[in-house]
């Protein structure tokens, strides 16, 4: 079951080219350092002082921000955090809404009456608002608030959709033998229902971490993360409070943007993918 | 009538939560709001700091439920108590002034995008196998996973500074006032072009694949075959037979994707540096101004508690399976 569903996807054009992209950033975010030219906080080297706000040139090939940062190794560099942030962040609200879908859907009851109903709650309320207002509250600035409040926020719509797909599993003859045989509950959760649904967690998987990376980089913009790490959407902040727009520095506000955006796409890509492979309708005859 | 006072109950219990939620929030966090305005303002008489406390609503020797309660009362009076980065003013007036400039262009930009994407969604889940479709669906995936902050940038900087055919940002010339009639109106107009289209287009594909993806389902149904082997004409059966029945999960699904675009026209605005609240909860985040930042969240939250009251209103008229009540 699993096997198949990995043979179609990796048939899947759209999968395989968001796996690309994903594995090309993976790829620069483990050998940063060789790749970049500079250290993301390097400010000289032999030659001397970098030039501040420098256009692009030979030796900084997308120029120098306002402290006289290489623009290039920042991105490069800046690919670690932005990644790592956005993949925990996704595998955490993956886990908390596979967690809570699973008990509640099985379960059934009072378990699912309470779950359901907190599940209600933050599917209605608009999640960035209430993403800026913990966030502000919170006096540490880092990646880790940044990951917790992304999850804390970003569960509810997966819980919801693996609810009620393991609902209607539940219900079908092979795990209601399961249950006349007298299996343990949680075997039969894990080994029939979760192999069931496994094309939905994957696809709750990347549209969390869509939304987490989309998330982190708004964040970060508004000045609510930890502005001196080295990340895509700091960079943006840095760019956009010193004007990088007014200085027509397109060098330094274009590219973060791109890679946030190609980034997203690999995994708007592989979701849809899996919608097309778990939703023969949808798949092209 | 059950469906309706079922939905009635939920608006009005979800607004409480809202309302919990919003008290809890500064309770639960390190640090204390009113302390950063009593230390803006040195030298205060204890008598002061009483009152500052007051105003906040933080008052320290009153049991939480007696806060509660006050709380309760003050909102239900409309008093949302002072704002920090304006003070003194009530941070009632201060939102009153930022609201009817979001509620206008988010509001016309979220109808457009959804009339827009649920037309565009329905076309090319029609001509489904085109190259075409596959383009513009490729088109708007890649657009969707942007910031729409960066997009607002990007578009700020080639057609605003790049090629001055727009303003840089505000919501009108400082120039005019209400005073100059359809001058100041066309001024708004002008203004709230780019970040409107901003909002437009980063939304419309979520719309457009949510049509799309019913769309597709619904072709695949019994009725449309036996449609097509009456000799319907082929616009009757799009749009009567299939689009009639694809847009339903389109509205329902309207809960989920308005705090989504909310969300990103927010930090649009922040761009654009547009009147509205989203730049107010930008400054409010900077300054500090927890009182304002709380009612921002408040006022967003009700809106779109109430915008997804009225999605489900709709769907009851439009959907006779839920009017006449199966469940």
């Amino acid at each position: 079951m699993i096997k198949d569903m990995l043979k179609l996807f990796i048939e899947n054009k759209k999968a395989m080219l968001g796996l690309i992209i994903l594995s090309m950033f993976i790829i620069v975010a483990v050998f940063a350092p060789l790749i970049a030219p500079f250290e993301p906080k390097q400010r000289e080297d032999a030659a001397g002082e970098f030039p501040l706000r420098s256009e692009p040139t030979s030796k900084h090939l997308l120029g120098t921000t306002h402290a006289g940062y290489d623009i290039l190794s920042r991105l490069i560099y800046g690919t670690r955090l932005t990644l790592l942030v956005g993949m925990v962040t996704g595998i955490i609200t993956t886990f908390v809404a596979l967690a809570l879908g699973l008990i509640s859907g099985y379960f059934k009851g009072r378990v699912d009456d309470v779950i359901s109903f907190v599940n209600s709650i933050f599917l209605v309320i608009p999640s960035l608002p209430l993403i800026i207002v913990v966030a502000s509250y919170i006096t540490i600035k880092g990646v880790l608030p940044i990951i917790l409040v992304l999850s804390l926020t970003g569960w509810a719509w997966g819980a919801r959709v693996i609810r009620s797909q393991v609902l209607s599993v539940s219900e079908r003859e092979f795990v209601k033998v399961a249950e006349v045989l007298g299996e343990n509950p949680f075997i039969i959760v894990f080994r029939e229902i979760l192999p069931n649904i496994i094309s939905l967690v994957m696809a709750t998987f990347f549209t969390s971490t869509l939304a987490a990376i989309i998330g982190e980089a708004t964040l970060e913009f508004i000045g609510l993360g930890n502005v001196s790490a080295v990340t895509w959407g700091t960079m943006l902040y840095w760019a956009q409070n010193n004007a990088a727009l007014l200085y027509n520095a397109w060098w330094w506000f274009l590219p973060p943007g791109l890679f946030i955006g190609l980034l997203g796409t690999s995994f708007a890509l592989m979701n849809f993918a899996i919608d097309e492979i778990s939703n023969p309708k949808i798949r092209k005859r | 009538m059950r469906y309706f006072l079922r939905r009635t109950m939920w608006l009005i219990f979800a607004i409480f939560v809202a309302l919990t939620i919003n008290f809890i929030l500064p309770r639960l966090m390190p640090g204390d709001p009113a302390m950063i305005i009593i230390n803006q303002l040195d030298g205060l008489q204890p008598q002061a700091i009483d009152s500052i406390r007051a105003a906040f609503g933080l008052e320290t020797d009153k049991s939480i439920f007696v806060q509660y309660w006050d709380y309760l009362v003050n909102i239900s009076q409309g008093d949302l108590g002072v704002s920090i980065s304006h003070y003194p003013a009530k941070v009632w007036d201060v939102l009153a002034k930022a609201l009817p400039w979001t509620i206008g262009l988010m509001g016309i930009a979220t109808v457009l995008s959804f009339i827009f994407g649920t037309m565009l969604g329905i076309a090319i889940a029609w001509k489904r196998k085109s190259k075409v479709s596959d383009a513009i669906l490729g088109l708007f995936l890649f657009i969707r996973s942007f910031p729409y902050f960066w997009f607002g940038l990007i578009l700020v900087y080639f057609f605003a500074f790049k090629n001055p055919w727009f303003p840089l940002g505000g919501a009108h010339s400082i120039s005019v006032t209400t005073a100059d009639g359809w001058a100041y109106i066309k001024s708004i107009i002008y203004h709230g072009l780019l970040p409107g289209a901003v909002i437009t287009i980063s939304s419309l594909g979520y719309w457009m694949l949510t049509i799309r993806n019913n769309m597709i389902n619904v072709l695949a149904e019994d009725y449309i075959t036996v449609a097509k082997a009456k000799g319907l004409s082929i616009n009757r059966i799009k749009n009567t037979y299939a689009a009639r029945n694809a847009i339903l999960p389109s509205i329902s699904g309207f809960a989920m994707a308005f705090g989504f675009v909310i969300g990103g026209s927010l930090v649009t605005e922040m761009v654009f540096s547009y009147p509205g609240v989203g730049f107010m909860l930008f400054q409010a985040v900077q300054q500090q101004d927890y009182p304002l930042l709380q009612a921002i969240f408040l006022f967003i939250t009700v809106g779109v508690l109430i915008s997804n009251f009225i999605a489900d209103i709709l769907i009851m008229l439009l959907d006779p399976r839920i009017r006449d009540g199966a469940k």
